[in-house]
């Protein structure tokens, strides 16, 4: 089985490297663009079969490691290989 | 110095995390030296009131370890920044700021990516009510640093963490020692 793990800055986080992906966007000539927000995709394999098995265990993970949750803000798919 | 793979250490009186750039900052700066083997006993001793000192990574590291609120971002910036800031000495009744005037401006260096310190509303609040804002910066914010601060104890003022770099402003020879006071505070509250 396989987790992705998105991972975003929570509502209030100043992300400078998101307003500069936006900036420069704009610079390009692309109009109407909001904020822009960056975040992390992680990719996991798993041994586990069982997707609610395997969901806990991915946010445990989260909790412990893959994000702060001070700043930010996770998002667990998992998929069959 | 301890090794970060060890899980003991001998009885010391002050526990200090230096700066670095530990693991190359992945994933989140000090996120993967916050879970090494030797943060563990750092976190029991830390329950126990010894003192412990973390500067600009060491700082990244102890919020990440949960020993202090919030989270240090990348610098509003994004640039890297390495020059001499003002702080302010916010609370000089601790055993880390004995040595200063309460207000005290000290000019020491800074030297990071990511150090804007952000906390969510309850924990600020929370921080100014509980006098755990250490220093702020003078008019001088490097980072965009949420309400300009640049050191925050634990509730008990026995944890420090700040991205300035007093060891770097202790002698003559580094063309600054307002730094000097914290090490000074230090020898006096642990001697």
């Amino acid at each position: 089985m396989k987790a992705r793990v998105h991972i975003s800055y929570k509502t209030g986080v100043l992300d400078p490297q998101g307003k500069a992906i936006g900036l420069t966007l704009a610079n390009l000539g692309f109009e109407g663009i909001g904020e822009v927000r960056q975040g992390k995709l992680i990719e996991l394999e798993l041994a586990e079969g069982d997707a609610e098995a395997a969901r806990k265990s991915v946010e445990d993970m989260c909790e412990k490691l893959l994000a702060n949750t001070v700043i930010e803000n996770y998002a667990i798919e998992l998929a069959d290989d | 110095m301890v090794w970060h793979g060890d899980s003991e250490m001998a009885p010391t009186d002050l526990i200090v995390l230096p700066g670095g750039f530990s693991y190359g900052d992945y994933l989140r700066s000090g996120a993967m030296s916050a879970r090494s083997p030797v943060m563990r006993e750092v976190i029991a001793r830390a329950g126990r009131g010894v003192a412990i000192l973390g500067i600009c990574n060491g700082f990244q590291v102890l919020t990440e370890a949960g020993l202090l609120p919030g989270a240090l971002l990348p610098n509003a910036g994004l640039k890297f920044v390495c020059r001499d800031v003002r702080i302010r000495v916010e609370n000089s009744q601790t055993p880390f700021t004995s040595a200063y005037e309460q207000g005290q401006v000290l000019r020491i260096p800074v030297a990071h990516h990511d150090g804007q310190y952000f906390a969510q509303p309850d924990t600020l609040a929370a921080l100014r009510e509980g006098d755990q804002i250490a220093f702020r910066y003078d008019n001088d914010n490097p980072n965009g640093s949420l309400d300009d601060i640049a050191g925050i104890f634990n509730d008990r003022k026995t944890v420090l963490g700040l991205m300035p770099h007093p060891e770097r402003a202790a002698d003559g020879m580094h063309g600054g020692t307002d730094g000097q006071g914290l090490l000074q505070s230090l020898v006096a509250a642990l001697s």
